[in-house]
């Protein structure tokens, strides 16, 4: 975990205390409603359909337990006791008072919490894989740099009223869990053939009304030119993004209106300028960043503990340990997946109850460390293997060891139109639907790997083109109507689904998912092919015609 | 409007012309890119300072030839959710090395004083009064920044390097 030194509390005291002031002026009349929006955005401040919504950061899905404990505390002083973690590594509270939000600012200060950029046409949230630091075969704790980026974006003074909003994800994996492609700037962190650490750049992906994947810009920009590099894309944007549409205004329109070719030429040409300046990072200033992440103090413990050899003989422990617990890069320990995705109940919710009890289960399995998933899950990253059965046994009493991570009622959805002012269509009562329908485990395990994204309008908060089965609510007519595709995905090999058919009422989306699933299961090859996989094999048609031959 | 130069509200010695507006005959004035561009030499032989009024959509490369020997840009922000002129601010201070006048014009308001004063801005025509007298106070409110500009105000990592040199010399 990365520990706030004097300079990172003082600067989130300060913003603090200038919100303070800018609700103070909004409430006296000072602040026209038009100017505040935007200072209120910058705070992670939305007004929705029935409250005003408050988005909090998790930094590249990190968070120690006090924090954990703190926004457990915000959910009940502030809200109704339960928050949202998002696709980007951020937590939402859908019932905040405008009056108390310095307040609530104010608490989470103290933990080094914040909500700068969470929403507004600034470099959002850094997002990373939950497992940076954890995982087997990560090239390097890539955390270091996501902490140096948080940093450089935060109250930039060049690019704080972009064209549009700009996302960053870091990724040091060869598996992509940080859906580096669908992000204005994806990271790879890589080595060059002297071992000098650096990056592979993407740019312009994105999904919303025009999805785009990313494309690679440079293919190795060295770490110590990797702030000069951002800070050119991003002058080149500030530039020349479009201002006219704001459905024109990322930057993956200026790449492709540009060109790849083009846009990469305008980025080196500025890039050269400044590339030599003080954004240069010196190995000193790595060093001193990392010197202030803890790093667990892991005992040497034996690959197969009694406990665990126990514990394999009840069915629920195994059926939980099979999907949730991951390889772990020291031996004893593993990565463990906590669902929050429990049969019928709202994707990626959490009560201020579990957060406090998940946040000592952490203290005492987990050196005190949680992460946060884009798949709108959390995890425990260190978990010493003897300790799974007690803890499984824990999280079950809590109702967060759904046996279900990565299968088909692990489901991504937005809030859509239960909460959120842009959407068009309910998402979670879809979600909640189709967990029902699949809440057969054995059913669920028989399908596999299987994500489900549902998104309640164009903007796609919840992921739908890169979902292996995406749901779009659109609305038509003044009726709810779903868009279905198939074949997305979001990692290293993303792609964009492909609609299979007409629209469907929203009563008959889960019958439409039912009958995908069963063409799926009959017309794949083994039961190892993943549904993934065989729409890469036959395409959209064979299952077009299973499922709408009967419609 | 008020105008704030130098942290302190202060008469406004220019005067703006528009495209077609006579010459005045002395006096200090703001003129718009394109007939500045049109009349550079007549305009800069006449006494009385020289200000250009630069869009935010143009290319601030083609003022470079005439910087030393204007006294006052003037950048506008058509609203204040427009940020474009931040990049051309950061660019006549800090590649072009443009030492007069950089005047922030348009929407400018106090929530915005500390991200302008970094880009490079020493001028401000603030559109609400109570902005402007607030100034000094707003331009303190911060005391921590993370990046550098050419403002020259002292990064986080910077101090960070420092911090970590006073204490190895102390040990």
């Amino acid at each position: 975990m990365y520990a706030y030194d004097e300079i990172d509390r003082t600067l989130v005291n300060e913003r603090v205390s200038e919100f303070r002031d800018q609700v103070k002026r909004r409430l006296s009349g000072e602040l026209t409603e038009d100017e505040f929006k935007i200072l209120r955005l910058q705070n992670g401040v939305y007004l929705q359909l029935h409250a005003y919504m408050f988005r909090v950061a998790i930094p590249y899905g990190t968070l120690a337990s006090n924090q954990l404990r703190a926004l457990a505390h915000v959910a009940r002083k502030y809200d109704r006791g339960y928050g949202h973690f998002t696709t980007r590594q951020n937590i939402q509270f859908n019932w905040i008072k405008l009056a108390e939000l310095p307040d609530a600012l104010a608490d989470l200060a103290e933990v080094g919490i914040h909500a700068m950029q969470t929403s507004g046409n600034n470099m959002r949230n850094v997002t990373s894989d939950q497992w940076t630091g954890v995982a087997p075969g990560e090239i390097e704790d890539p955390r270091i740099w996501s902490e140096l980026i948080r940093q450089h974006t935060t109250l930039h003074p060049e690019f704080s009223f972009l064209p549009r909003k700009f996302k960053i994800a870091i990724t040091a994996s060869d598996h992509d869990r940080a859906a580096i492609k669908i992000h204005d700037i994806g990271l790879k962190l890589i080595k060059n053939e002297k071992g000098e650490t650096g990056f592979e750049v993407l740019v312009g992906g994105g999904l919303g009304r025009t999805p785009f994947i990313g494309k690679t810009i440079k293919h190795f920009v060295h770490g110590r030119d990797i702030l000069s590099y951002i800070e050119a894309i991003l002058r080149v944007y500030n530039q020349y993004g479009r201002r006219d549409n704001i459905y024109k205004a990322r930057i993956k329109i200026l790449v492709h209106e540009l060109g790849i070719e083009k846009f990469s030429r305008e980025v080196e040409d500025e890039w050269q300028h400044i590339r030599n300046s003080s954004l240069q990072i010196d190995d000193e200033v790595i060093e001193d960043i990392r010197s202030r992440f803890t790093y667990p103090a892991y005992e040497k413990l034996p690959h197969m503990p009694d406990e665990l050899r126990q514990a394999a003989a009840d069915p629920g422990f195994e059926a939980w340990r099979k999907n949730s617990v991951a390889p772990h890069k020291v031996q004893g320990y593993s990565i463990v997946t906590v669902s929050l995705k429990p049969i019928g109940a709202p994707p990626g919710d959490a009560t201020a109850e579990q957060m406090d009890a998940l946040a000592d289960l952490a203290d005492k399995y987990s050196f005190g460390e949680i992460r946060v998933g884009h798949e709108q899950n959390l995890a425990l990253p260190h978990v010493a293997k003897r300790d799974l059965p007690a803890l499984w046994k824990a999280l079950n009493r809590l109702g967060l060891a759904t046996p279900n991570v990565n299968l088909i009622t692990d489901i991504i959805a937005c809030p859509g139109l239960d909460y959120c002012s842009l959407a068009n269509a309910r998402s979670i009562p879809i979600a909640q639907e189709l967990t029902r329908r699949f809440s057969n485990h054995e059913l669920a395990n028989l399908i596999g790997r299987l994500h489900i994204n549902i998104s309640g309008c164009i903007n796609a908060c919840g992921h739908h083109h890169v979902g292996h089965i995406g749901i779009l609510g659109v609305e038509k007519n003044g009726e709810e109507v779903y868009q279905i595709t198939i074949g997305g995905r979001a990692d290293e090999s993303a792609a964009l689904g492909n609609l299979i058919g007409p629209g469907v009422k929203f009563d008959e989306v889960a019958d439409v998912i039912e009958d995908v699933v069963e063409a799926y299961l009959a017309l794949r090859e083994r039961p190892e092919e993943l549904f993934i996989d065989t729409v890469k094999r036959l395409g959209v048609e064979p299952f077009k015609e299973r499922v709408y031959a009967t419609r | 409007m008020p105008l704030v130069n130098g942290g302190k509200i202060a008469d406004d010695s220019f005067v703006k012309l528009a495209v077609d507006t006579p010459l005045p005959e002395g006096g200090d004035i703001l003129v718009p890119a394109e007939r500045f561009l049109g009349d550079a030499d007549a305009l800069l032989k006449r006494g009385g300072k020289v200000g250009v009024i630069w869009p935010n959509n143009r290319d601030i490369a083609e003022l470079v030839p005439y910087l030393g020997r204007i006294a006052a840009v003037a950048l506008v922000f058509p609203t204040f959710r427009d940020g474009r002129a931040y990049s051309q601010a950061r660019l006549l201070r800090e590649r072009y090395d443009y030492r007069g006048e950089l005047r922030a014009t348009g929407q400018v308001l106090r929530d915005q004083f500390v991200f302008m004063l970094r880009a490079g801005f020493d001028c401000f025509e603030v559109k609400k009064q109570a902005d402007a007298e607030a100034f000094m106070q707003t331009a303190k409110r911060y005391s921590v920044f993370y990046q550098p500009t050419g403002d020259g105000r002292i990064t986080a990592l910077h101090r960070r390097m420092q911090l970590r040199h006073s204490e190895g010399v102390g040990t």
